[in-house]
C-alpha cells in the first residue's frame, strides 16, 4: 500500500487515537503513517455489534417471558458464554445452567449474586432489572 | 514514580513492546518490523471447529508471547517471565519491579480496558502494554497502539492483568533481565534465525489449516459460505476475518506490511538483494489481502450477494496463498553464507 493510499476515513477508534499502518513511500520504501480508520473494517466492526444488539434484544424479551433468568441478558450484554462467566465466578458449568433458569436464580443467595454482579460489573440490585449504566 | 522511559506508538502491541522494552540494550535499533520478523510473526491459522465471539477462529499472526521470547532468545538476552495464581502477589511483583526499575511488559486482556471504546471491547486477552511507573493509584501505562500514554487505577490494571476466558493472562509480566549491548552481528545472525523459523512455520507446519495452505483452506471454505450458513451468517464471519486481518495491531493487509518493512531493513543489514525483490511479493500480498476486505465488505453490507461473489471472495484467498508460498519459497532458498 502506498503512503497516499492509507485510508483516512472517520471511526470510533479515531476519535481517541490513530493507528499506524506500514506503508509506502514514493522510493518504495516502508514507512509509519497514522490513520484515522478505514470505512471497509468500521463496517465489520458494525456488522459485529449489530449482532450482538439483536442478541442481546432476543435474552431481554427472553427473559421477560419467564424462559431464563436475567443471567442470559448480562452474558449476551458482556459477550460472556458460559466458559468466561465459569472463569470469572468460579462456578462450575453445570451452576450457571442451572442459574440460567428464573426459578431457580430467584432463590440465589446474596452471596452468589454478589459473584455475578461482580463479574458483570453492575450492582447486584441491577441485576434483577437488567439495568445497565455505560461510563 | 516514573521511570525513565518514552511512550512509542506501534501498529501491533507485542512487537511494539518487545521494541520499546529492548530499546535502551540495542539503542533503539530493534524496529517494530525487526521484532515482529525476528520473533517470526507471520503466520495464518484457521482453526476448524472452534468458534471466538461465534465467527470462525482465524489469526494471521503467531501465538501471543512468541514475538517477544523469540526476539529476545535469537539476540541472546535474558527473560524474566511471571505468571501468578494470587493477585496480591502478582500486584506486590509487579511493584517491586517498578521500584527495581524495569519497565514491565504486561499481558492483559481488552475487555475492560477503560481507556478502548467500547467497541473495540472484546474478551481478548492477549493484548500487551508496558507499566513504567506508578503515581498515588495510578499506574503509568504504555500502550503501543495508542498515540499518548495514559493511565489505569490500580483496580482497573489487576482487572485486566486477571481478564478470564481463553488465553487468560493469569497476571503474566516479563521484561529483559539486564540491559546488555547488542551488537550488529548479533541482529544480523537474529534475523536469519527468525527468517527460517518463519519460513516453516508458513511452509511446514502440519496439518491443512495453518500456514500458506491455511490460507487456501479457508478460501474454498468461504465458497460453500453462502449455502451452507445463509447470507446473514456468511456476512458475519466475513467480517470476522476483515476484523482479524485489518483491526488496531496488525499495521494493515493482515500483518503482511509489517513483515515487508521488516524485510526492507533486513536488507540494510545483509544486503541481499533477494530481501527487497521478496518484500515487493508481501507488498502485493497485502494489497491483495485489502482487495479481498474490500470484497467481504461487499458482502456483508449487503451490497453483492452471489454465489460468484463468495467465489471470488475465496479465490483472492487462493491466489494469496499461491503468492505467500512463492515468497516463503524464495526466502527458503536464500544463501547466507
Amino acid at each position: 500500500m502506498k503512503k497516499e493510499n492509507v485510508p483516512q476515513d472517520s471511526s470510533s477508534l479515531g476519535k481517541i487515537t490513530k493507528e499506524v499502518c506500514y506503508a509506502t513511500d514514493s522510493s518504495g520504501k516502508y514507512v509509519t503513517e497514522l490513520s484515522s480508520g478505514w470505512e471497509v473494517k468500521t463496517n465489520a466492526l458494525d456488522v459485529a455489534w449489530k449482532d450482538i444488539e439483536e442478541r442481546i434484544a432476543r435474552a431481554k424479551q427472553q427473559v421477560l417471558n419467564g424462559k431464563a433468568s436475567p443471567l442470559l441478558f448480562f452474558m449476551e450484554y458482556r459477550l460472556m458464554d458460559i466458559n468466561i462467566l465459569s472463569d470469572y465466578t468460579g462456578f462450575w458449568k453445570w451452576q450457571i445452567k442451572r442459574h440460567l433458569k428464573p426459578e431457580i436464580f430467584n432463590k440465589l443467595s446474596s452471596k452468589k449474586l454478589q459473584k455475578y454482579a461482580e463479574a458483570f460489573n453492575v450492582k447486584v440490585e441491577y441485576l434483577k432489572t437488567m439495568t445497565v449504566y455505560e461510563a | 514514580m516514573k521511570l525513565d522511559f518514552e511512550h512509542h506508538q506501534s501498529a501491533h502491541c507485542e512487537s511494539g513492546v518487545t521494541s520499546s522494552l529492548l530499546r535502551k540494550s540495542a539503542t533503539n535499533k530493534i524496529t517494530e518490523p525487526l521484532a515482529f520478523g525476528i520473533g517470526a510473526g507471520l503466520f495464518f491459522v484457521h482453526v476448524p471447529f472452534i468458534k471466538i465471539n461465534n465467527g470462525p477462529a482465524i489469526a494471521f499472526r503467531t501465538f501471543p508471547g512468541l514475538i517477544f521470547k523469540r526476539t529476545c532468545i535469537a539476540l541472546g538476552i535474558a527473560v524474566v517471565h511471571k505468571k501468578f495464581r494470587s493477585k496480591e502477589r502478582a500486584n506486590n511483583y509487579l511493584n517491586q519491579c517498578l521500584e527495581e526499575g524495569h519497565p514491565v511488559g504486561c499481558q492483559v486482556g481488552v475487555y475492560y480496558l477503560s481507556y478502548f471504546p467500547r467497541e473495540y471491547r472484546f474478551h481478548f486477552n492477549a493484548h500487551n502494554l508496558i507499566v513504567y511507573g506508578k503515581e498515588d493509584d495510578n499506574y503509568l501505562i504504555s500502550d503501543p497502539v495508542m498515540q499518548a500514554a495514559t493511565t489505569l487505577t490500580s483496580y482497573e490494571l489487576e482487572r485486566v492483568r486477571f481478564a478470564k476466558g481463553a488465553l487468560a493472562p493469569r497476571g503474566q509480566l516479563y521484561y529483559p533481565k539486564n540491559e546488555k549491548i547488542i551488537t550488529d552481528e548479533q541482529i544480523k545472525n537474529a534475523i536469519i534465525k527468525g527468517i527460517k523459523t518463519n519460513v516453516k512455520q508458513m511452509l511446514n507446519i502440519p496439518g491443512w489449516f495453518a500456514g500458506v495452505r491455511g490460507i487456501k483452506y479457508t478460501g474454498k471454505k468461504i465458497k460453500n459460505w453462502r449455502d451452507k450458513l445463509g447470507l446473514q451468517k456468511a456476512g458475519l464471519y466475513l467480517a470476522q476475518l476483515v476484523r482479524m486481518q485489518e483491526e488496531i495491531g496488525t499495521g494493515g493487509g493482515g500483518f503482511r506490511y509489517i513483515y515487508a518493512a521488516f524485510l526492507q531493513e533486513a536488507y540494510d543489514y545483509l544486503l541481499k538483494d533477494e530481501l527487497l525483490e521478496i518484500s515487493k511479493i508481501f507488498t502485493q500480498s497485502g494489497d491483495l489481502w485489502r482487495t479481498a476486505a474490500v470484497q467481504a465488505a461487499g458482502i456483508y453490507k449487503g451490497r453483492i450477494s452471489s454465489q460468484e461473489d463468495f467465489n471470488l471472495m475465496g479465490d483472492y484467498l487462493i491466489e494469496i496463498s499461491e503468492l505467500e508460498k512463492k515468497a516463503f519459497l524464495m526466502l527458503k532458498n536464500i544463501k547466507w553464507q
